[in-house]
């Protein structure tokens, strides 16, 4: 059959400046780069290029540059040149078309439109240089009033098992299987550095990971891989993942290429095998499932670490959230729809759930309608892309935020969106050890490091602007947002009044 | 109809002030000369757009009722508030405010007080509490009926307020006629001119007074907390949201108030993290637990009750606030020259720390706190969306079972 897909991109090479070297050659994995015997010049085959920009950021003369396919469609908004390569593409091979990261589409990005205040005359910013500004969070379940005695200055009633957080984020969960070992280690070691928590993912946790435990949230999804006693209570929290943002409604799949001895022993399932976590917990057919399973969590690890629940956001989010606090949720988890992912099919990833600006308030404001919004945390994921993103959140409701995209980018990930590929250039979404090696986990520990160090610096001086010295009077000031391009309803559910307002 | 000018609670007003308050722990009262020459010292701290007093002991007569300040724009309104005072509330004695035309004072309302106690079989049936009953009648007044606005409603105290200079204000209700032994008072500056009495300070519910120097950032996530617990913030103001912490945190959950406002002034983490273990938790578990209590942002707050008065401070000590004392005699002012006109021999006169509650209670509620319980023994109630048979207004909430 006449393959009909075209290139997606096309790779610029100045001849001028490439000096043969061939390190773009050894960069990739997907073998766009090669010697031609005939000429005895370097040329790409453009159609392996996925564009994740290793080979120019290796290249030494600065000779390569990615760009665009330069074939335009036939001028229809409605039958783009992407529309009907999928087709080409499904035509081909019958398939469901797989793709990764969180959804590209261009649905409209509250973030993006919504401004933060900050004090003039009436009341004094606060420099955060001079002044102590608190970003510390703690994540767990609240008695809605506190039984003390105050004179004593002691609890009459011991307080749910707490998270501590120095900032206001955390790592978001990628299993060891969709990343690297060296990708787990580097966010494990940079949770420690910073004082949060790293997520485990349903793959299990590694052996190598056990000195990082306590900085650890050990996940549990629909598939159970790695969950024997000792992972439950290795961790510092537990998380039940019913679903994710990328992928609202469907489980995973690891294909066997993936699962190498490592994986295979960290997921306790057989080397070779497609590791399929199934749509929903086959012991969790509703709310009071639910319940259950949260309650044999907390039995098995005596009543000591907080249980978080992450759903995708979906429409009716609000009221999903309100029974999971009321099921026993300590944490509620809400995965926006632009929340990356290492696999999910396609019309899923662009078609399925809601932006998690409009999820948040919804939730956030249902729990205060019933009086429940203080005794349980809210984090917000799916798309976090600088600490203005992680400000706005705070101010909409959440307690804190989740982040792993940006973790990646911070490693080199260029969201090339071929990470199901298995052949990550970057050797963050791969397990070829000739590609992971490539990722030193000290170095990509430091990178995202720094960058939580700057985000952190940053939210503090957003705070210090506003007038507030502890983040606990950002979370649902939703006076300190305005809205800008948004209309009545958008601004109705976001809680918040237009700029100018 | 007359289109009005945006009030308070139509828009939120930042605005600046000059608090002050004189107390006599020995509990005897003293006539309003002193709390007027001490605010009327801090006359350009105010703009003149608003003043106001809370004296607590001025109608010991009736100590046992509900004492309530009500304006009136019109007959109208006074017509309906009383029919809806007689359906809740048995009235021993009613009459208008005595008061002194002044020149500067334009336009007063028609100012009335009650005494008054529930009804008691509709509070019997309500399930309610006295104070709740009576806090969700007030609520009532203030937010459905048009041109009334209950002032105070407290026992044996009363707020007089209104648009004007303090001084102006205080010689138009005669404060120098009634005997307290606390007084608060309060001089506004407003950055707009919302022109209405209702929206001049001291805010008051049931026997709380607060009058308040400062403009709050931590606002929306107070409000936000509070109105989960059936506090309206009609107001928009941060007197008000800070009164309602307060009866919540007291009232309901049953702090003293030291302990509540500790909550909202909470100790950095940086000071909790230096602490022996035991406190430690219980300062860590203070500060999760009301993480939304926190007030943020410069203010100065004087608290008034039945105990005596409580003066706050933000954490960083943006906002001034003054003590002295002398004998029984405590006088907090936003500056030190409205303590030394009216006591000049003023001893122990010091700034009010940042973050740290400083309490001055009646010598009788001292000694009676000392024999009862530190343990709070919170005052639980349910939520409306428990027991009411439909939810608020919310269509969805109808929709997932």
């Amino acid at each position: 059959m006449l393959d009909y897909v075209y290139p997606k991109f096309k790779v610029l090479r100045d001849r001028e400046e490439c000096v043969e070297c061939g390190v773009c050659e050894r960069s990739c994995a997907n073998g766009v780069h090669a010697m031609n015997d005939e000429s005895g010049r370097l040329a790409a085959d453009h159609s392996k290029c996925v564009n994740c920009q290793r080979c120019v950021v290796m290249c030494p003369t600065h000779a390569l540059a990615i760009t665009k396919w330069p074939q335009v469609d036939g001028g229809s908004r409605n039958w783009t040149l992407g529309y009907m390569q999928d087709i080409a593409k499904q035509a081909q091979t019958g398939g469901v078309l797989l793709s990764s990261m969180g959804n590209p589409e261009p649905y409209p990005i509250y973030w993006d439109h919504l401004l933060l205040n900050a004090s003039q005359v009436t009341n004094p910013s606060i420099d955060p240089l001079r002044e102590p500004m608190e970003t510390r969070v703690l994540l767990g379940s609240r008695p809605n009033i506190l039984k003390v005695n105050e004179r004593k200055k002691s609890l009459v009633e011991q307080m749910p098992p707490q998270l501590k957080l120095d900032v206001p984020l955390m790592f978001s969960a990628m299993s060891f299987g969709s990343i690297s070992l060296n990708a787990q280690k580097a966010l494990a070691m940079a949770a420690k550095e910073l004082g949060t928590y790293f997520n485990t993912g349903e793959g299990g946790l590694h052996r190598d990971l056990e000195p990082y435990k306590d900085r650890a949230i050990v996940q549990v999804a629909s598939g159970r891989f790695g969950v024997d006693p000792h992972y439950l209570n290795a961790g510092a929290a537990i998380e039940i993942k019913i679903g994710q943002g990328a992928k609202p409604g469907i489980g995973g799949h690891l294909p066997g290429e993936k699962i190498n001895e490592e994986v295979s022993r960290t997921r306790m399932i057989p080397q070779g095998t497609d590791a399929i976590s199934p749509a929903p917990h086959h012991d969790i057919y509703s709310i009071e499932g639910l319940r259950q399973l949260i309650f044999s969590l907390k039995e098995a690890t005596r009543y000591t670490k907080p249980v978080s629940v992450k759903i995708a956001a979906v429409h009716n989010s609000p009221a999903i959230a309100s029974g999971m606090a009321r099921a026993g949720a300590d944490i509620i988890v809400i995965d926006g729809f632009r929340g990356g992912t290492g696999a999910a099919p396609k019309r899923i990833r662009d078609n399925v759930g809601i932006p998690i600006e409009l999820a948040l308030a919804s939730v956030d404001q249902r729990l205060r309608d019933e009086g429940i919004r203080s005794t349980v945390s809210i984090v917000a994921a799916g798309s976090m892309r600088s600490s203005a993103d992680v400000v706005r959140a705070v101010a909409l409701g959440a307690d804190a935020a989740y982040i792993a995209s940006a973790a990646l980018i911070s490693f080199g990930c260029h969201q090339c969106g071929d990470c199901s590929s298995g052949k990550c250039n970057w050797g963050i979404a791969t397990q070829r050890p000739d590609l992971t090696k490539r990722l030193n986990p000290e170095i990509a520990a430091e990178r995202v490091t720094n960058m939580v160090r700057a985000w952190n610096h940053e939210i503090k001086e957003m705070m210090g602007g506003m007038g507030i010295n502890a983040i606990d009077s950002l979370r649902g000031n939703r006076l300190m947002l305005r809205g800008v391009g948004l209309n009545e309803k958008e601004l109705e559910i976001l809680g918040v009044k237009h700029a100018g307002e | 109809m007359v289109v009005r000018k945006p009030r308070e609670g139509d828009v939120r007003i930042p605005s600046g002030c000059a608090i002050a308050g004189i107390i006599d722990r020995s509990g005897q009262r003293h006539d309003g000369q002193d709390i007027l020459k001490s605010i009327a010292l801090m006359h350009d701290r105010g703009n003149g757009l608003g003043g106001g007093f809370a004296a607590y002991g001025i109608y010991p007569e009736y100590r046992d009722l509900y004492a309530f300040h009500i304006m009136y724009e019109g007959v109208e309104a006074r017509a309906e508030t009383e029919r809806y005072l007689d359906q809740f509330f048995m009235s021993e004695k009613q009459e208008r405010i005595p008061t002194e035309p002044v020149a500067a004072i334009k336009n007063p309302p028609d100012i009335w007080r009650y005494f008054v106690a529930p009804h008691p079989m509709r509070l019997n049936m309500s399930g309610l509490d006295e104070s709740e009953y009576t806090m969700q009648h007030v609520f009532h007044i203030n937010g459905q009926i048009e041109g009334a606005f209950v002032a105070s409603s407290g026992k044996n105290m009363g707020a007089f307020k209104g648009v004007g200079y303090p001084e102006d204000i205080g010689e138009f209700y005669r404060i120098q006629d009634y005997d307290a032994w606390a007084w608060t008072a309060h001089g506004r500056f407003p950055t707009n001119t919302p022109g209405w009495w209702g929206g001049a300070h001291p805010f008051t519910l049931l026997n709380w007074s607060v009058v308040h120097n400062g403009e709050i950032s931590s606002y929306d996530a107070n409000r936000r907390y509070v109105e989960q617990f059936g506090y309206d913030c009609r107001l928009q103001t941060d007197t008000e949201v800070i009164a309602y912490l307060f009866d919540l945190l007291v009232r309901r959950h049953g702090f003293t108030q030291e302990t509540a406002a500790h909550i909202m002034a909470a100790s950095s983490w940086e000071d909790i993290d230096k602490l022996p273990a035991d406190v430690r938790e219980y300062e860590t578990a203070l500060r999760a637990a009301y993480s939304s209590a926190l007030v943020n942002g410069p203010f100065s707050v004087i608290l008034g009750s039945d105990d005596g008065l409580l003066a706050l401070n933000d954490r960083l000590k943006l906002r001034a606030l003054m003590v002295g004392e002398k004998g029984p005699m405590v006088y907090l002012a936003s500056e030190q020259a409205a303590i030394e006109v009216v006591c000049p021999d003023a001893e122990n006169v010091r700034s009010i720390e940042g973050g740290v509650p400083f309490v001055v209670q009646l010598d009788e509620v001292a000694r009676q706190r000392l024999s009862e319980s530190s343990e709070n023994s919170p005052f639980e109630r349910p939520f409306a969306h428990e027991t009411g048979v439909m939810p608020k207004g919310r269509k969805e909430a109808c929709q997932h079972a």
